[in-house]
């Protein structure tokens, strides 16, 4: 086991040496990006895809995959919208448990037709990616909620908070990697949704509840998807039926992916997650400086998510090799 | 995942109309004449052959893809790329044929380009071993940033020789309408009647026991992706033809149609079962139903929620029906 | 047989239907998308339009905003045997086939709020807001008076094929070659940030970090300026960046009321969709001709001429909105 834990480590060490040469790179070719100002940058990029990483990582350890995350970031954050916007008067922070509860209900509904059809869940996830989007649109009236509903100390989160000035949607996305930290390493749950992805035959004989760990799974992915929601809001002060969270899946795929979480459950770490956004994150704010065209973005985007994967399963067979023991 | 299968048992042989009736096929049929009864309520306009015709076209080129994407799904992978893959190999054809290279030339460039992406999923999925659904996720994005590099934002047109698929009639049928039910017979036989089409389903059934039987798998499974890599290029040069004019975003979206009409039509998500003709039906059913809101000027949400419930619902039955019967 | 059955009920239906709307003129109105703020004020032109003249208005638009998703939408309105459409067209060039087959059905097709540029001859006449031949004039003076005519300026504009914005920025970068007036004034990059939000928040920011004197933004599209307007918001440097471009009021009351943005432009959605309405219907019966040179009296907008190449102007400068006129619109 110390062995695989090693091979993890090296994983993550691996990333970290990325983004530090890549930022060297960047930064012998335009100085300006080795400045506070960029990494202020960087880090307002991604908390969304931080907090969509680390239930996507929870998902996939366990197993499955989320691709609807897209469509229930969207919805949220127009039920939200649609409150700001139909009742003024309301408390704004409201709009968090709202949020957080409409992503979790929709997770759920995922979560039972997964549990209780016996589905794949790429493919309900497929299906629901569609059907939330569509019912954004049925509840906006395919209309977008304008920047001035949307309340001004929302907008203002993205832009300061009381601690050194930082942003609080970027507190608020280091604070769920913690949390996410503590759930894996640290509980019950954590531990189930690890022994369910190494191996989902022996969970129940281990004495653990299969459909409870699974709909808490989607539950949790659903619930962080609309914290999203609600901070995609702040952060970009309108919502949009058709925009908001489109292609929001593939990122978060690519981060987690490169990341070194394991597509075939079990494995992977808060750590490496997180390096994995912070990696995307360099990325995206590179491109622009050196003044490459934004169009290349998903073809990097995709080539990252194919080396990932090769990377992902040369690392397994060697600690496959090395501990001799067959292939997951 | 494919292991996941359900083991069946031996049990007494099922009636006639049960073997006939009892299948994810009739299913299908049974939403066809409640798509059209409908659609023909919901507006006036709906009921007309030849309208129908022109609206399958604009779907004709996704609907022979899927037809391809069946015999994958039978198998046991699943790609979620040939979307994408039809985008790439159309601009790298009318982007070659812009630069001066001959049309038949380019043509043949666009195939090739479609197999070498066929190729890549292959290579991804049967030699290394990766999952495939993750695999094409990856190369979904990969291929269409590919398209955006070539193509830019700009549309590259395509030689008014070219252009006109659509409007070519035979015996009063769209030519793409003609060339999706010319390739579901071929299909349709191939898997139906071939000793290639029966191991096809049983790699889907268990791979293990296939390689058992002596059927090589993995050969049989790169087959698939390459020709489905061929067929998706094909079919993005018939919607080249179709518009007059390639961008990056041809069907974009386009995956999720292809994964519709296979489950809508009765494939298995496991592998293993699965006819051409479901996805046959399935593609007209689609046709329908979008054509009938379309024409009704139903919001366009409506249409989005109508396929993911359709895709959740026909998912369920599919299980349903093959957890009560026997091939 | 069941075909034989389905044309010949079509037949019948299409008879009734020819009959019960032989009065009124069908118009629909194809948007790029939906979702989209600024159709909502181009459609309520329409909606208003038909309220007092002879016609039945009904808005569509696809889901997203790609260049093919318009076409199932004008098969199905040449089915319905519409009157006129329509139509923000998606692309130059993937929608010809299709308008050719509703012009041989003798429906009016018009282009309205961007046109099919190279490909003319596939629609009856075209309705731009304004002379897009003078949008990069402006914007260069609008500029220049916020930064005092000197300085480095910048320009973020949607993608790097888009039409409309390539044709005034030609125009954005001749003006200040050859006039006199901005001769201090250095244009020194054009970036693209793609109309999403995302990239052209990175595309501002690399702009700030690549050039630290830049005076000015001119962001000639209504998602960019949101988002330079927001990166200048953040960074406090309001008085050291001016912002300003293409913007809808709606989304940019915010940054005018808090100083962010001093100024910036458009037209009158509203005025094109009120304007596309009267014309078809004086198309339909008789009362305008479509032909170059010709002119129509539009109510509240005037006498209106048929430009170059079936082309029409709603209005002949842009609008500008600043912190003494923005509480006035409302789209």
């Amino acid at each position: 086991m110390n062995l695989v834990r090693n091979i993890l480590f090296r994983r993550e060490a691996g990333i970290l040496v990325m983004i530090v040469l890549f930022c060297i790179a960047v930064g012998l070719y335009k100085p300006q990006f080795l400045t506070g100002q960029s990494l202020r940058i960087i880090l307002l990029l991604t908390p969304l895809i931080m907090i969509g990483a680390m239930a996507q990582m929870l998902v996939l350890v366990g197993r499955h995959v989320d691709l609807s995350i897209g469509s229930m970031l969207g919805f949220s954050a127009m039920v939200v919208g649609l409150m700001y916007r139909e009742f003024p008067d309301l408390w704004w922070v409201i709009g968090f448990p709202i949020a957080i509860a409409t992503g979790a209900v929709l997770g759920i509904f995922n979560g039972l037709l997964v549990t209780i059809f016996k589905l794949p869940s790429i493919i309900v996830t497929l299906g629901t990616l569609s059907l939330y989007r569509g019912l954004t649109f049925i509840i906006s009236d395919a209309r977008q909620i304008n920047r001035s509903d949307i309340p001004s100390e929302l907008k203002l989160m993205s832009r300061t908070s009381p601690v050194f000035d930082i942003p609080w949607i970027i507190l608020i996305a280091f604070g769920i990697a913690l949390m996410t930290y503590v759930i894996a390493r640290h509980t019950q749950l954590g531990r189930q949704i690890y022994a369910l992805g190494s191996n989902p035959e022996a969970a129940p004989l281990r004495g653990i509840d299969v459909t409870k760990v699974t709909l808490v799974v989607f539950a949790l992915s659903g619930a962080l998807s609309g914290l999203a929601g609600i901070l995609y809001a702040s952060r970009w002060g309108f919502v949009n039926p058709s925009n908001t969270g489109a292609g929001f899946e593939f990122q978060v795929i690519a981060a987690v992916v490169i990341g070194g979480v394991s597509i075939n459950g079990g494995v992977g770490t808060v750590m490496g997650t997180v390096l994995g956004v912070l990696l995307l994150g360099c990325v995206a704010a590179a491109l622009p400086l050196l003044g490459i065209p934004g169009s290349t973005q998903n073809a990097i985007y995709g080539s990252v998510i194919l080396i990932a994967l090769l990377i992902d399963r040369s690392v397994r067979q060697r600690g496959a090799a090395s501990i001799s023991r067959g292939g997951a | 995942m494919t292991d996941t299968t359900p083991t069946r048992e031996m049990a007494p042989a099922r009636p006639t109309w049960h073997v006939v009736l009892v299948r994810p096929e009739t299913m299908t049929l049974l939403l066809i004449i409640i798509g059209l009864v409908g659609a023909s309520i919901l507006s006036p306009f709906f009921l007309d052959a030849s309208y129908i015709m022109r609206s399958f076209t604009l779907t004709a080129e996704m609907s022979i893809v899927a037809l391809v994407l069946t015999m994958v799904i039978i198998s046991g992978e699943i790609d979620l790329s040939p979307a994408a893959n039809m985008a790439l190999s159309a601009c790298v054809f009318a982007w070659v044929q812009d630069a001066g290279v001959a049309l038949p030339l380019a043509v043949i460039v666009g195939l090739l380009a479609g197999l070498a992406m066929g190729a890549l999923n292959a290579f991804m999925s049967i030699r290394m071993q990766l999952p495939s659904i993750i695999v094409t996720i990856g190369t979904l994005i990969f291929f269409r940033g590919l398209a955006q590099i070539i193509a830019g934002d700009r549309s590259i047109r395509v030689p008014e020789s070219f252009v006109g698929i659509n409007a070519v009639m035979v015996f009063g049928v769209p030519l793409p309408v003609v060339i999706f039910v010319l390739c579901a017979i071929v299909l349709g036989l191939v898997l139906g009647t071939t000793v290639i089409g029966r191991q096809i389903y049983q790699i889907g059934t268990n791979q293990q026991a296939a390689l058992h039987a002596g059927i090589n798998a993995k050969r049989i499974k790169v087959g698939l992706f390459l020709l489905l890599g061929v067929v998706s290029a094909a079919a993005g040069m018939m919607a080249a033809s179709r518009l007059g004019s390639v961008r990056y975003d041809l069907v974009l979206g386009g995956e999720l149609q292809m994964v519709l009409m296979a489950m809508l039509g009765g494939t298995y998500i496991f592998g293993g079962r699965g006819t051409i003709l479901g996805t046959f039906l399935a593609a007209w059913l689609l046709v329908i139903v979008s054509t009938g809101m379309t024409v009704a000027n139903l919001l366009p949400a409506i249409q989005l929620t109508v396929l993911g419930i359709l895709l959740i619902v026909a998912i369920i039955a599919t299980n349903f029906i093959y957890a009560r019967t026997q091939r | 047989m069941l075909k034989k059955l389905l044309i010949t009920t079509t037949a019948a239906l299409a008879l009734t239907a020819g009959n019960a709307f032989a009065e009124d003129i069908d118009i629909v109105f194809v948007g790029k998308n939906t979702g989209n703020p600024y159709f909502d004020s181009l459609t309520q032109g329409f909606v208003d339009a038909c309220e007092v003249i002879a016609c039945n208005f009904e808005f569509v638009a696809p889901a997203t905003a790609e260049a093919t998703s318009q076409i199932p939408f004008l098969e199905a309105q040449i089915q319905r045997g519409v009157d006129v459409i329509a139509i923000s067209p998606n692309s130059p060039d993937a929608l010809n086939q299709v308008f050719d087959s509703a012009r041989e059905k003798g429906i009016i097709v018009l282009t309205v709020n961007g046109d099919i540029t190279g490909n003319e001859e596939h629609r009856d006449a075209t309705i731009l807001p304004t002379d897009f031949t003078k949008v990069g004039a402006d914007q260069i003076e609008m500029v220049g008076s916020l930064i005092g005519y000197e300085g480095e300026v910048a320009i973020l504009s949607a993608t790097t094929e888009a039409p409309d914005q390539n044709f005034w920025i030609e125009g954005m970068n001749e003006t200040i070659a050859n006039d006199p007036k901005y001769a201090n004034m250095t244009l020194v990059a054009t970036v693209y940030g793609d109309d999403q939000p995302e990239k052209s928040t990175t595309e501002m920011e690399a702009l700030l970090a690549n050039f630290p004197d830049l005076k000015g933004v001119i962001a000639p599209t209504t998602v960019g300026i949101a988002a330079a307007a927001q990166v200048v918001q953040s960074r406090g440097i309001a008085d050291q960046v001016k912002v300003t471009g293409l913007g809808l009021p709606s989304e940019m009351r915010d940054f005018v009321k808090d100083g962010t943005v001093d100024g910036f432009q458009l037209w009158s959605p509203y005025n094109e969709g009120w304007l596309a309405s009267h014309f078809a219907v004086g198309l339909k019966n008789g009362s305008m001709t479509n032909e170059v040179g010709a002119t129509f009296e539009v109510p509240n907008l005037g006498t209106i001429t048929i430009n170059e190449g079936n082309s029409i102007n709603t209005q002949s400068a842009l609008t500008t909105f600043n912190a003494d006129n923005i509480d006035d619109f409302d789209f």
